[in-house]
């Protein structure tokens, strides 16, 4: 057992130092019609090369992004990853380190998380951002309830252009809180007004940007309605590298951003882990969830950094923490982080543009074929196509063909008939020219 | 002794990215085809105007940054890191390997059932050694990480007490606990009442029983516990619970002293979370991804969250939405997509490499690691509790009276020899605690040195040397930080501002 230091008779020696006749007497505490006497009925032991073999064979079952041209998107994006960034949270003093809670040995992970926040905070055009959450679902659960801590008022109000999961979590997580979850009904066309339903119980607005559907738009006359009823604008981002091309949510004033970070440095996972961005203004740091790094000296008067304002968190206050979050996302946000300086300004930017440029260029292609309308007037780099027949078939057609060709919105709205020809066609920069031609061409024999 | 760039050899100081900016330097070269970029924004009126301020660096910089980095942290791949309670165990490269494979690493959550059949299968085998090694009949996968999955374990309790019109309002979490139970159980929209302990470490049953009444929704309880000792009246502890109508609640953050050895299924809990990341495995990666599924009791299997995997018709099936869910009584999504799946993609290659007989072997390592350190240290440290304990040693300070060392300085100390400190100052049952958890997956030579260094540090401590242990650490890259000036006046972010005009 290769994963097992001691040997047989390492073990008598150490029982006989403790002064234990075996490993059961160990295990004294145990009722005795409760401790196994063989290994349970499991398959036993085995070598790398065995299990290596095992897990590729179901990898071989599943046809991957990489194996087909690829156009899903609705929150879980593929980009390409530079070569450097997944080498270098592989390093195994980042890989398998703990929570950072000794700084002394843990100033590598404590800076790069100073860094992640700051580039947090930039890109989404706030003033502080945490160390991260588990995903952008959860993230927007937490700023909901932190908006309602925040207001001390108790009704959230859900876009009908927020991604679904995120109004199912955010759902879930005040169904036992008493708080009011208003859900506005899925809005393709985004032509809800938000701002008639804010009220004297509101704590926040919820709305993404782009959309589900993937509409852009600017919230700033939403966050100055909400401001003069005394709550919340908290804007969620599922696609991060929209931030290169559109107006932070900060300059639309946003009070908090709850995000998805999966897009930069971390691969598509099957839907996890991802890593939850959350960022606030300062003026709301204390009601704000999960860790944070931040700057100091050592006694030599050194910069250094440590993990702060600790009396938020669950390990000190118990059940009046601000959240009950403990282990977040740790490397993920370092992929992340270094993906990001690896772009850069420029790349960021670039990287925008590029997969702009690449969505239009699809989105022309496919609203030119009979039976396939794009419904968006804006859009970063994922839109909705109505089809003439139901999605869902459309896409099962075209995965037999080889190409998974984007999300039908039924997948996610499943009783909503208005919706069951639509579909969420994502397209970044791995998107090819014969990629498109492909898609285009499959759809034009499927329709 | 200084020297003049500030290096010490092979430690390097290293500025922060924003101060290497090279304004417009990009280590990511993407292609520029006009026909792509010369075209009509679609936008409409949010293009991004403003420049962001994110510093430009080259690719060999990035690289040399991060490697500087890392060398500042200490890595359970570098040397013994006996936190208690984390179980920083070995992190097999095999896994990190399984999860980038293609057709894992890079298949997308909403695809079509049929061309991602065989990622819902590895969370069904998955799913079926958890079920197996806890004898739990059903297991939700979605959590990602402990904290959360006490959520969800506790939602699942108070959605079966609400199908039945019960309306209880209180949950018990022994003093012991981790602050997570606590803190989960508030955000689940309970009043939480502590436990006390008893002299020997465990949760007083009478006390319990005292407080047991039909207002009681669950009672909390962490077995092994957090003192590193097994609940020796669990079953009557779970007994005396459903008695008056609630649920059990397990946090089984230390399920890796017990595995293939005693199943929770058997004690009577109702809910228990597994951290894949700590007893299966899978990296801590410095704060996270983690994964905490929770296996659930008969009473509990209907009211699990949304998704699951089923077995349908045409194979493998992910029930997504309530109204697919039968019988079942989902309480609804707590993450977004499927869960951690690349966290259990990790823990099922590190199960199937062990197997039935070799997790049992872990444990039962794990636990003779620690009565080692135990039996080989008790005499000069003060151990807590009488008796053996599971896979974690708990201390307390009273090897330090009339030393003016404490707890911290001695943890400090052990820094400078090479070793991670333990967990300090949890249980907050004990005074000063020192809460030690070597692993299986150390050998007796590493324990061996571990016990020479802490010993001679403890006679150093009692023979009147505080002041070194006062200036400890002294050869780490930073010596002791000053968290109280970084919560007083919180910097969060870099300012380029705030760092000239300190110039």
């Amino acid at each position: 057992m290769r994963y097992l230091p001691l040997t047989d008779q390492d073990r008598q020696d150490m029982l006989a130092a403790i002064g234990a006749p075996n490993i059961e007497a160990l295990y004294q505490d145990v009722a005795a019609d409760v401790l196994l006497d063989q290994p349970v009925d499991l398959p036993g032991f085995k070598g790398e090369l065995e299990v290596d073999q095992l897990i590729s064979n179901l990898a071989a079952k599943n046809l991957g992004s990489g194996a087909a041209p690829f156009f899903l998107g609705a929150g879980n994006y593929s980009h390409h990853i530079p070569a450097a960034a997944d080498h270098l949270i592989q390093r195994s003093e980042f890989l398998t380190s703990y929570t950072p809670y000794q700084p002394e040995v843990s100033q590598g992970t404590l800076q790069a998380l100073f860094e992640f926040q700051t580039q947090v905070a930039m890109i989404t055009g706030m003033e502080v951002a945490n160390a991260s959450l588990y995903d952008g679902a959860t993230a927007a659960a937490e700023a909901a309830m932190m908006s309602c801590r925040v207001t001390r008022r108790n009704k959230v109000i859900l876009s009908g252009g927020l991604h679904p999961h995120y109004a199912e979590v955010t759902a879930t997580n005040a169904k036992f809180l008493s708080l009011d979850v208003v859900t506005n009904p899925a809005n393709p066309e985004s032509t809800e007004d938000l701002a008639a339903q804010i009220d004297d119980e509101t704590a926040c607005v919820i709305v993404q940007n782009p959309g589900f559907f993937g509409q852009v738009r600017d919230h700033a006359t939403l966050a100055e309605a909400c401001h003069d009823k005394g709550a919340l604008l908290v804007v969620v981002v599922t696609e991060i590298v929209s931030l290169g091309a559109v107006l932070s949510p900060g300059e639309m004033g946003a009070d908090i951003v709850a995000a998805e970070g999966q897009s930069l440095g971390n691969a598509l996972n099957f839907g996890g882990p991802h890593v939850g961005l959350f960022a606030v203004r300062e003026k709301y740091l204390r009601q704000m969830p999960g860790r944070l790094a931040g700057e100091t000296e050592d006694v030599e008067g050194k910069r250094g950094w440590v993990l702060t304002l600790s009396t938020r968190e669950q390990h000190i206050r118990r059940e009046k923490a601000t959240s009950n979050i403990c282990t977040n996302s740790g490397l993920c946000a370092l992929a992340f982080s270094i993906h990001l300086t690896l772009l850069g300004e420029a790349g960021f930017t670039r990287l925008a543009q590029l997969n702009h440029a690449t969505a239009i260029a699809l989105a022309d292609k496919l609203d030119a074929i009979s039976g396939v309308e794009v419904i968006n007037e804006t859009f970063f780099n994922e839109f909705t196509l109505r089809l003439s027949k139901p999605a869902t078939a459309v896409v099962e057609a075209l995965a037999a063909r080889g190409i998974l060709a984007g999300v039908p919105a039924s997948r996610l709205y499943p009783d909503n008939a208005e919706l069951e020809n639509l579909l969420l066609v994502a397209a970044t920069e791995t998107v090819t020219p014969t990629d498109m031609d492909q898609l285009v061409g499959a759809l034009e024999e499927v329709l | 002794m200084s020297t003049a760039s500030g290096n010490r050899a092979l430690q390097l100081e290293e500025k922060l990215i924003f101060e290497q900016n090279s304004p417009g330097m990009t280590a990511v070269d993407l292609p520029n085809p006009a026909e792509l970029t010369n075209v009509e924004s679609r936008l409409g009126d949010v293009a991004r105007t403003n420049p962001i301020g994110l510093p430009g660096l080259s690719e060999p910089q990035v690289v040399r940054h991060y490697l500087r980095l890392s060398q500042k942290n200490f890595a359970i791949d570098g040397g013994l890191y006996p936190l208690g309670s984390c179980t920083m165990k070995h992190n097999p490269r095999l896994n990190e390997k399984m999860a980038r494979l293609p057709g894992l690493a890079d298949i997308h959550p909403l695809q079509p059932k049929a061309t991602v059949q065989g990622a819902y299968e590895l969370i069904d085998m998955t799913a079926h050694w958890l079920k197996v090694l806890t004898g739990m009949p059903a297991v939700a996968m979605s959590p990602a990480a402990g904290a959360h999955g006490e959520l969800c374990g506790l939602m699942s309790i108070r959605a079966a007490l609400e199908a039945r019109g019960d309306g209880r309002q209180r949950v018990l979490v022994p003093e012991s606990a981790h602050g997570t139970n606590p803190a989960s159980a508030h955000m689940c929209g309970y009043k939480v009442e502590a436990i006390p302990a008893t002299e020997q470490g465990r949760v007083d049953l009478q006390a319990l029983k005292d407080k047991l009444s039909d207002e009681v929704a669950a009672i909390m309880v962490t077995n092994p516990n957090t003192c590193g000792l097994f609940e020796n009246e669990i079953i009557e502890m779970t007994q005396a619970v459903h008695d008056v109508g609630g649920l059990v609640y397990c946090d089984g953050a230390n399920f890796n002293a017990i595995v293939g050895r005693v199943r929770p299924g058997d004690l009577g809990i109702d809910a228990m979370h597994l951290n894949l990341h700590k007893t299966f495995s899978t990296p801590h990666g410095g704060g996270g991804p983690g994964a905490g599924p929770v296996v659930l009791s008969d009473a509990l299997a209907a009211y699990a969250p949304l998704p699951y995997v089923v077995h349908g018709e045409d194979g493998f099936d992910l029930i997504e939405h309530a109204a697919e869910a039968g019988d079942n009584q989902p309480y609804g999504r707590m993450k977004g997509f499927h869960g951690q799946f690349g966290v259990m993609v990790r823990a099922l290659a590190y199960m199937l490499s062990m197997g039935s007989d070799g997790l049992r072997q872990a444990s039962s390592d794990a636990v003779l690691n620690a009565n080692y350190l135990m039996a080989k240290l008790g005499d000069i440290l003060t151990p807590s509790y009488d008796g053996p304990c599971m896979h974690e040693v708990l201390f307390d300070d009273r090897f330090l009276n009339d030393t003016d060392v404490t707890t911290l300085d001695f943890a400090k100390a052990m820094i400078d020899e090479g070793f991670h400190p333990m967990t300090m100052y949890f249980p907050l049952v004990v005074h000063g605690a020192l809460l030690m958890e070597p692993t299986e997956t150390e050998g007796k030579a590493t324990l061996d040195e571990f016990v020479g260094v802490i010993r001679t540090l403890a006679e150093k401590a009692q023979t009147g040397n505080a002041e070194d242990f006062k200036q400890a650490p002294i050869y780490t890259p930073r010596r002791r930080l000053d968290e109280t000036m970084a919560a007083r006046n919180p910097v969060l972010t870099y300012k380029p501002d705030q760092a000239a005009a300190a110039e």
